[in-house]
C-alpha cells in the first residue's frame, strides 16, 4: 500500500503548510522545540504602513485558500487514482479537454489577481508617491526633509540642518549612525549614497528604499510610540554589509530631535564593533 | 552525445554549488566558528573561519554557479540537446558542429570561474546580479578586481554557448520534424524548448551588451554605470556621468526572462511525464501551449519587479506590478491542467512520477509566494529578505531541480540502456522532498521578520537574535539534504553497471524517443519514421493497449 504512504506525504503539504502559517500568524504554539511566537511581521510603529500589513495578511489568506485547494486535490488524486496491485482494472479516463473548466479556472484567478493589483495601488502610492503634506499659511505644502541620511561602506551618516533650517549648507550638523525623529508627526528624510548601492531599511516601520549613488530620494513615515528602531542596510554593499546599521530614536518632544548632535566625527557606535572579524 | 556531456558537467557543478550553500549555512548557524574538515585547509590565514569577504564570495558564486552552470545548461544543454532530435524524429541536431561548439564554449567559462576563486580577494563578491558601482570599482570590494573581470568573461562565454544552442534548437525544431509531426503533435517538452530558445535568442544579446559595458567600465575607463562624484573608501571622487540603475534594467531585462528559461523546459518535461505516467491524455493541450506562449510574452515586460524599491520611478513600478501580477495567471492555468490530467488517471508512481508530483506541490508554494511579492506595496517590506530566498528556491530548487532529477530517472533508461534502482530512487525522493521543505519553508518566517539576505551574521543584530534556533535547524537540514544526494550519485553510476536492462520503451510511452533503441545509436532511429497522431493518446477506449505510439500505423482501434 505504498501509494497510501505517498498520498499521506503529499497531504502534509496543505496540512503543515497552512497549519504552520496559521500558528505563526496568531503567534502561538511551538514546533519541535522552536517557539512559533515572534515569527510573523514585527510590530509596526508606522501608521502609513498599517495598510502594508493588511495587504500582507489579505494576500496570505487568498494564497492559503488556493494552496489548500490545489495541494489537497494533489494528495487526493494520489490516494484515489494511483495504480497498485489491489486496484481493479478500470482504465484511465480518455478525457482531453473541457472548455468550460478552462474558462472557469482562467476567469476566477484573473478576477482575483486584477482585484489585488488595483486594490494595492493606493498603498503603494501612499508609501512611495504621495509625500505627506502640512498646512503652511493656509495652504497645503509637501513637508521638507528634516534630515539627510547618507549611506557609505559601512555605516550611515546623518546630517541635520543647522540654525538656518536648510540642508546642504555649511552649518549642517553631522552624526554617525544615530538618527533622532519626533514621535507622532510625519517624518520626511532625504536619503543618498556616497559610494555604492545601499538600502535604507527599518523593518519595524516597513520602510525600505535603495539608495543609489548619484540619485536623491525621499522616504517618509511616522512613528507613533517613543522607542529605538534599527536602521539596516538591505542591499549588498560589500563585505561589511551585515554590520552596516544605525539606531533610530523616536522621542516624544520635537525639541529633542536635534539636541545631542554636534560636529561629531565618529562616536564609537554599533557599526564599529566586530570590525575585526 | 553532447546532451550527456552537458548533463554530467552540470551535475558536477550542482554538487559544487550545493557544497557552497552548505558552507554558507555553516556560517549562518554558527557564525565565525571553525569550519570542520575543510576549514583548516581553505582558511588557514583566518584560523579555519569563514571571513565576511569569503562569505560574500560564496553568496555570489553559489548563485552564479547554480543559475549559469547548472539550471540553464542542464535544461537546454542537456535535456534540450538530448530530447529534441529524439522527440521530433530527427537523426541529429540541425548543426552538429555548432552544437559541439556550444558545449566547448562552456569550458572557457568553467576555467574563468575557477580562476576567479584564485584571484586576489577570494573571488567575485558583488552578488550574482553584480550591481555596480560595487562590482565595477576595485576599491569597493576586495573581489571587485581581477576576479570580477574573470567572472564577467565567464558569463560572456556562457552567453555565447547559450546563443549557439538556441539557434540550433529553433532551426532543428522548425526544420527537422519527421513527416506527419505537425506543430500541434509536438510533445510539450518540445514546445517548451522552442519557446525557451526563442526567449534566449531575444533576451541574451541585452545581457551580453551589458556585460561588455561593465567590462569596458572596468578595463577601458568608460563610465556607463559610474555616476559623478563617488567617494569610495576615502579615495578621491571619481569622474562619472553614468547611471547605476542602467545596469539593473539591462541585467533584469535578460534575467527575468531567464527565470522562465529556467522554468518552461521543466514544465514541458513535467507535462510529458505526468501524462504518460497517468496513462491519460494531457488535459488541455492547446491551453497549455498558449499559456506557455503568454508566459514568454509577459516575461519580457515584468523585469521591473526586481526593482520596486531600487529608486526607479514609483509610477513605473506600479505599471510593472500590474504586468507581474498577470503572469501568475498562465502559471496557474498550467497547474490546474496538470491536476486535471491526473484526475481519473491510473497513476504509475515511479520515481520520475513522484518527483513530478512533488514538483507540483513545491511549484504551487513558490508560485503563490510570488503573488505576494508581485504586490509592490508588500515588497517594500519583503524586498531582499529571506522571503525572497524562500520564494526562488521553491521555484528553482523545489520546482525546476525536482523535475531535472525526475527527468533523469525517467529518461535514464533511454540514455544508458539500463533502469535505475526504484528502491533507492524512492528513498531519494522521500528524503529530498522532506528536507527541501525543512530547509526552505522556515525561511518564509525568517522573511516575515524582515531578516535580510546576504548577511554573514545575524547574531550581530538585535532584531534577529531570537531567530538563531531556526537558522541552526535550517543548517542541519541543509547538510542532510546535501548528504542524501550521495544516494542519487550511487544510483546514477551504479545503475550504469548493474541496472536491469531497459527495452526500447520501458514506460510504455507514446513519444518518438521510445521508438529508438536504448541507448540510441548514431542517427538515433533504425528506420525512417512517420507520425500519425498526437503524443498523448493514452487509454484510448476500445484498444487492448493503454498506449498508442505516435508512429503506430494501424488506423483502426486494434
Amino acid at each position: 500500500m505504498m501509494h497510501r504512504f505517498w498520498a499521506i506525504l503529499f497531504s502534509l503539504v496543505p496540512i503543515l503548510g497552512i497549519g504552520l502559517y496559521v500558528l505563526a500568524a496568531v503567534g502561538k504554539g511551538s514546533f519541535g522545540g522552536f517557539s512559533l511566537s515572534g515569527l510573523w511581521l514585527p510590530e509596526n510603529g508606522n501608521p502609513y504602513a498599517v495598510t502594508i500589513d493588511h495587504l500582507f495578511d489579505l494576500v496570505h489568506i487568498i494564497c492559503g485558500v488556493v494552496l489548500g485547494i490545489t495541494t489537497s486535490v494533489l494528495a487526493y488524486v494520489v490516494w484515489r487514482y494511483a495504480d497498485h496491485p489491489g486496484r481493479n482494472n478500470e482504465a484511465a479516463q480518455y478525457v482531453k479537454h473541457n472548455t468550460l473548466l478552462e474558462w472557469i479556472w482562467t476567469a476566477i484567478p484573473a478576477a482575483i489577481l486584477i482585484f489585488l493589483g488595483f486594490y494595492q495601488l493606493q498603498v503603494w502610492a501612499d508609501n512611495k508617491m504621495n509625500r505627506p503634506t502640512e498646512m503652511v499659511d493656509g495652504h497645503k505644502q509637501a513637508i521638507e526633509p528634516m534630515a539627510l541620511v547618507v549611506g557609505k561602506q559601512f555605516g550611515w551618516e546623518v546630517y541635520y540642518p543647522g540654525t538656518d533650517g536648510r540642508l546642504g549648507t555649511s552649518d549642517d550638523q553631522r552624526i554617525e549612525n544615530e538618527l533622532t525623529v519626533p514621535v507622532g508627526k510625519p517624518v520626511v528624510l532625504r536619503v543618498e549614497a556616497q559610494d555604492v548601492l545601499h538600502s535604507f531599511s527599518i523593518p519595524g516601520l516597513r520602510v525600505k528604499q535603495d539608495v543609489v549613488p548619484g540619485m536623491t530620494q525621499l522616504v517618509w513615515f511616522q512613528v507613533d510610540k517613543p522607542g529605538t528602531y534599527e536602521i539596516l542596510c538591505m542591499e549588498l554593499c560589500g563585505w561589511g554589509h551585515y554590520k552596516m546599521r544605525a539606531r533610530m530614536k523616536a522621542v516624544s518632544t520635537t525639541s529633542e530631535a536635534t539636541t545631542g548632535t554636534e560636529q561629531v566625527a565618529s562616536p564609537p557606535s554599533l557599526s564599529q564593533e566586530g570590525g575585526e572579524n | 552525445m553532447i546532451g550527456i556531456q552537458f548533463l554530467i558537467s552540470s551535475l558536477i557543478w550542482f554538487l559544487i554549488g550545493g557544497l557552497m550553500a552548505a558552507a554558507m549555512r555553516w556560517q549562518l548557524a554558527w557564525p565565525w566558528s571553525d569550519m570542520p574538515i575543510l576549514g583548516s585547509w581553505l582558511f588557514e590565514g583566518e584560523g579555519g573561519q569563514i571571513s565576511p569577504e569569503y562569505y560574500t564570495m560564496l553568496v555570489t558564486m553559489h548563485g552564479s554557479v547554480m543559475v549559469f552552470f547548472v539550471v540553464i545548461p542542464i535544461l537546454a544543454g542537456a535535456f534540450g540537446n538530448y530530447l529534441i532530435p529524439l522527440m521530433i524524429g530527427a537523426d541529429d541536431m540541425a548543426f552538429p558542429k555548432l552544437n559541439m561548439l556550444s558545449y566547448w564554449f562552456m569550458w572557457p567559462a568553467f576555467v574563468c570561474m575557477m580562476l576567479s576563486f584564485a584571484a586576489p580577494g577570494f573571488g567575485p563578491a558583488a552578488g550574482w546580479t553584480s550591481y555596480p558601482p560595487l562590482a565595477v570599482l576595485e576599491e569597493a570590494a576586495p573581489g571587485s578586481g581581477l576576479a570580477q573581470t574573470l567572472w564577467l568573461g565567464g558569463l560572456t562565454c556562457v552567453g555565447i554557448s547559450s546563443m549557439m544552442g538556441s539557434i540550433n534548437y529553433i532551426t532543428t525544431i522548425v526544420q527537422m520534424r519527421a513527416p506527419g509531426m505537425t506543430f500541434f503533435r509536438l510533445p510539450m517538452t518540445i514546445w517548451a524548448m522552442l519557446i525557451t530558445a526563442i526567449l534566449q535568442a531575444f533576451a541574451l544579446p541585452v545581457l551580453t551588451a551589458a556585460v561588455l559595458m561593465q567590462i569596458a567600465d572596468r578595463l577601458l575607463g568608460t563610465c556607463f554605470f559610474i555616476p559623478e562624484g563617488l567617494m569610495v573608501a576615502d579615495a578621491l571622487p571619481k569622474s562619472g556621468g553614468g547611471q547605476a540603475l542602467l545596469w539593473q534594467h539591462l541585467f533584469w531585462f535578460y534575467s527575468h526572462p531567464a527565470v522562465y528559461i529556467m522554468l518552461l523546459p521543466a514544465m514541458g518535461m513535467a507535462s510529458d511525464i505526468l501524462s504518460s505516467m497517468s496513462r491519460k491524455p494531457l488535459f488541455g493541450y492547446r491551453p497549455m501551449v498558449y499559456s506557455m506562449l503568454s508566459i514568454a510574452g509577459l516575461g519580457f515586460i515584468v523585469w521591473g519587479h526586481h526593482m520596486f524599491v531600487s529608486g526607479m520611478q514609483p509610477l513605473v513600478g506600479a505599471a510593472f506590478m500590474l504586468t507581474t501580477i498577470l503572469i501568475a495567471l498562465p502559471s496557474g492555468i498550467k497547474t490546474f491542467n496538470w491536476l486535471a490530467t491526473l484526475w481519473g488517471g491510473r497513476l504509475q508512481l515511479t520515481t520520475g512520477m513522484l518527483f513530478c508530483l512533488g514538483f507540483i506541490a513545491m511549484f504551487v508554494i513558490g508560485g503563490l509566494s510570488g503573488v505576494l511579492m508581485a504586490v509592490a506595496a508588500v515588497t517594500i517590506f519583503l524586498h531582499d529578505t529571506y522571503y525572497i530566498v524562500a520564494h526562488f528556491h521553491y521555484v528553482l530548487f523545489g520546482g525546476t531541480s525536482l523535475i531535472v532529477i525526475g527527468s533523469i530517472y525517467h529518461w535514464y533508461p533511454k540514455m544508458f540502456g539500463r533502469m535505475m534502482s526504484e528502491t533507492l530512487g524512492k528513498f531519494h525522493f522521500f528524503t529530498t522532498f522532506v528536507l527541501i521543505n525543512c530547509v526552505f519553508f522556515p525561511m518564509h518566517f525568517l522573511g516575515a521578520q524582515g531578516l535580510p539576505r546576504r548577511y554573514a551574521d545575524f547574531t550581530h543584530t538585535d532584531s534577529f537574535v531570537h531567530l538563531q534556533p531556526i537558522n541552526e535547524f535550517i543548517t542541519y537540514s541543509a547538510f542532510a539534504l546535501v548528504g542524501v544526494q550521495v544516494v542519487f550519485i550511487l544510483n546514477f553510476f551504479g545503475s550504469m553497471l548493474f541496472g536491469r536492462r531497459a527495452g526500447n520503451n520501458p514506460w510504455r510511452a507514446n513519444t518518438l524517443e521510445w521508438v529508438a533503441p536504448s541507448p540510441p545509436p548514431h542517427g538515433n532511429f533504425l528506420a525512417p519514421l512517420e507520425v500519425h497522431r498526437g503524443p498523448y493518446e493514452y487509454s484510448v477506449p476500445g484498444r487492448a493497449q493503454d498506449y498508442w505510439m505516435q508512429t503506430d500505423s494501424e488506423l483502426s482501434n486494434g
